[in-house]
């Protein structure tokens, strides 16, 4: 073997490099400047995402490298672009939230920067190595952004809560993966699924896909493993919420996807009956958990464990319509969560400063009813009512679900979904039907532009929903 | 291989003990000692399955300076540590009946296990013959090469970690006196030193 040959092919990982490398630069750059200087950084970062994400769909798919542990298809685009969108928008957020606030840390857009790196990784990774350093590296950076209001009592304790049950999650997927290992001697994903193939999946197998289930539905918060969800969306600074109910959520769900699908394709008996469990408690705790919350950050924490519950029906399925299912879910989710927040950024009173309470809205439709008319649309998207995007998030997954014979699941899910409707429009009551309260301050320029597409988006989605449809189809494709 | 045994049992038992001894002595500071004790017997362990680099990195790194760091750490800190082991009585009944339960589960699992014939061929392939090759050798093959990936993922946890442990803890405080080099350059021996006149027997009033 020739030393050339040994040199691995680098060209897949491109837009990861490009992220690293900006993200180093800035780190220096930070360090010699001082706070004026922030804002361009964060530019500067939201420009590498952008290069990142032209770097990502101009790439020719289909290619693996370094000894197939990292893989980039037409899955690991798709995901990747999402994702990348996830980082921008939030790191645009930051921008207008840390006018008002004191949030000007150069080490934001450089901890996004990391952490996205890691989601790519997560998304690309064929080997249980990879799967474990790539989400290492994602939930550390976000562990210290949840807490980068340090003098803030409650985003330590967010911080601190989220690392202590995060790190039992990675032990959790650590126990799982030498399982894994030791019964099939193997950690790369083809290696692992040909194993079980020829062997059959023994205890051994079982109790290590167990494991790393665990660990996984912990970063994507499925019941029974969603308990931090709550406290951590409620004590981090919302733009760094904004960003943990988005783009992590989507790469852990990738990860879980391509876990499932390559590496344990031929136990799918023993993986479908896990993922329905975590299914059916996260959309029923989703729709009933949340009724009774009145800070609007809580509230969109358990929205947030209910819609996974619905991605997950689509992978219940264990078919290609069930995985297109949910990549299209996790690109609504993405799109009306990022939305969504931005709202709960501008939610802002002169005298008081951030408020949370979904009793603050109250009147918004007259003090302000282009914000309204927007958030209104994005609850309804969420809820799923049907001229609206999120209708046909859920069309397609209901649809895989009941393709795949698994009607129960599927009444379910829209049972659940009908008492989950109750909170979002609760929401929209207090914001049409009751009494103004003194108004809100008006929304920073980067917010309007993030609701108006992403309110434009749950609206008037058709007009891109071919090339989605089509994109979401080859990622599931390039799985089977 | 008898005498491979012995010292086998000699160092599992010794590590076990003081494992215990780690959770139940009520002194941090022998804690902390007893568990530098366990990883020496690991490196131990480890050293008679032939792995010495990971057992003298294990004392390297977790014994010379992890440990030492805890130490420095327990004895600096004014934690209360008799305050934070209370309540330890009414925890153990629940926590005996959870590591039962697991060490069944375990022996369930570890009942069914049968090596499959083409796991011991496949096993085999990828261990250099440590008959030719080092350890370090062997592992300074792998790392650069085949897991120089893994490796860079590594590095940049570890960014994020430096990158975390600044963000959530350095403070520019007013208080702290920090040097300037350029502030000691300019000054000059006329703005530091005075010469006065001493009148006998009078002495100096600054």
């Amino acid at each position: 073997m020739s030393e050339l040959h040994l040199f691995p092919n680098l060209v897949p990982v491109l837009p990861e490099i490009i992220l690293a490398v900006v993200a180093i630069i800035l780190l220096i750059a930070g360090a010699f400047t001082d706070e004026e200087a922030v804002p361009t950084l964060n530019l500067l970062a939201i420009f590498a995402m952008i290069g990142a994400i032209v770097a990502v769909c101009t790439l020719s798919g289909g290619s693996s490298t370094f000894d197939g542990a990292f893989q980039f298809d037409n899955f690991a685009r798709y995901l990747k672009v999402l994702v990348l969108i996830g980082g921008a928008v939030s790191i645009m957020m930051s921008m207008s939230y840390a006018r008002f606030q004191s949030f000007s840390r150069f080490e934001y857009p450089v901890l996004i920067l990391l952490s996205t790196v890691g989601m790519m990784l997560m998304i690309s990774a064929s080997d249980m190595i990879a799967v474990y350093l790539g989400l290492e590296l994602q939930s550390l950076a976000i562990y210290i952004v949840v807490s980068i209001n340090r003098d803030s009592v409650r985003s330590t304790e967010a911080g601190l809560k989220y690392f202590v049950l995060g790190a039992l999650s990675s032990g959790m997927l650590l126990y799982g993966i030498s399982l894994i290992y030791g019964f099939t001697g193997g950690t790369n994903f083809y290696s692992i699924a040909e194993t079980i193939s020829v062997d059959g999946a023994g205890l051994g197998v079982i109790f290590g896909l167990v494991f790393i289930l665990a660990g996984v539905a912990f970063k994507i918060s499925a019941v029974p493993f969603h308990m931090w969800t709550p406290d951590v969306y409620e004590g981090a600074p919302s733009p760094v919420t904004a960003f943990l109910a988005a783009a992590p959520k989507v790469a852990a769900m990738a990860l879980l996807v391509r876990v499932v699908m390559e590496a344990f394709q031929p136990a799918l008996i023993e993986w479908q009956q896990i993922i329905i469990f975590l299914s059916v408690m996260s959309m029923i705790l989703g729709a009933f958990a949340a009724i009774g919350q009145s800070n609007i950050k809580r509230l969109m924490a358990y929205s947030s464990i209910g819609h996974i519950g619905y991605a997950l029906i689509g992978l219940a399925a264990g078919t290609e319509q069930g995985v297109i299912g949910v990549v299209i879910y996790m690109t609504v989710y993405l799109v009306t969560t990022l939305g969504v927040f931005a709202c709960i950024i501008a939610m802002r009173r002169t005298d008081e400063g951030m408020v949370e309470d979904i009793a603050d809205l109250a009147g918004l439709a007259k003090t302000n009813p282009w914000m309204a008319a927007a958030f209104t649309a994005l609850l309804f998207s969420l809820a799923g009512i049907p001229p609206l995007v999120g209708f046909f998030g859920k069309f397609y997954v209901f649809l895989a679900a009941v393709e795949a014979d698994l009607i129960p699941l599927a009444i379910i899910g829209v049972l659940s979904s009908a008492v989950g409707c109750f909170y979002y429009l609760r929401i929209i009551k207090v914001m049409v039907f009751d009494e103004p309260k003194d108004r809100l301050e008006p929304m920073a320029g980067e917010l309007r532009l993030v609701l108006a597409v992403s309110g434009g988006f749950s609206v008037l989605f058709f007009l891109v929903w071919t090339p989605i449809l089509s994109a979401a189809t080859a990622a599931a494709q390039s799985l089977f | 291989m008898t005498l491979v045994a012995l010292f086998f049992y000699l160092f599992a038992a010794i590590m076990v003990a003081s494992a215990l001894m780690v959770i139940s002595s009520r002194n941090p500071v022998h804690s902390v000692l007893f568990l530098i004790l366990a990883f020496l017997n690991g490196a131990g362990l480890f050293m008679l399955a032939g792995a010495e680099f990971l057992a003298l990195i294990l004392v390297v790194v977790y014994v010379g300076a992890v440990l030492v760091l805890f130490l420095f750490v327990v004895m600096m800190l004014d934690v209360d540590f008799v305050a934070m082991r209370q309540g330890v009585m009414q925890y153990l009944p629940v926590g005996a009946a959870i590591g039962l339960v697991l060490l069944v589960e375990l022996i369930l699992v570890l009942g069914a296990y049968t090596l499959s014939p083409e796991i011991a061929s496949q096993g085999v392939l990828p261990i250099p013959d440590p008959a030719a090759v080092t350890n370090t050798e062997a592992l300074g093959n792998v790392l650069y090469t085949k897991y120089a990936f893994y490796f860079q993922i590594c590095g940049l946890i570890l960014l994020v970690a430096m990158i975390g442990a600044i963000v959530l803890t350095l403070r520019h405080t007013t208080r702290a006196k920090r040097q300037d080099v350029g502030a000691q350059v300019r000054r000059r021996p006329e703005d530091a030193v005075e010469v006065r006149e001493v009148a006998s027997g009078r002495g100096l009033q600054l």
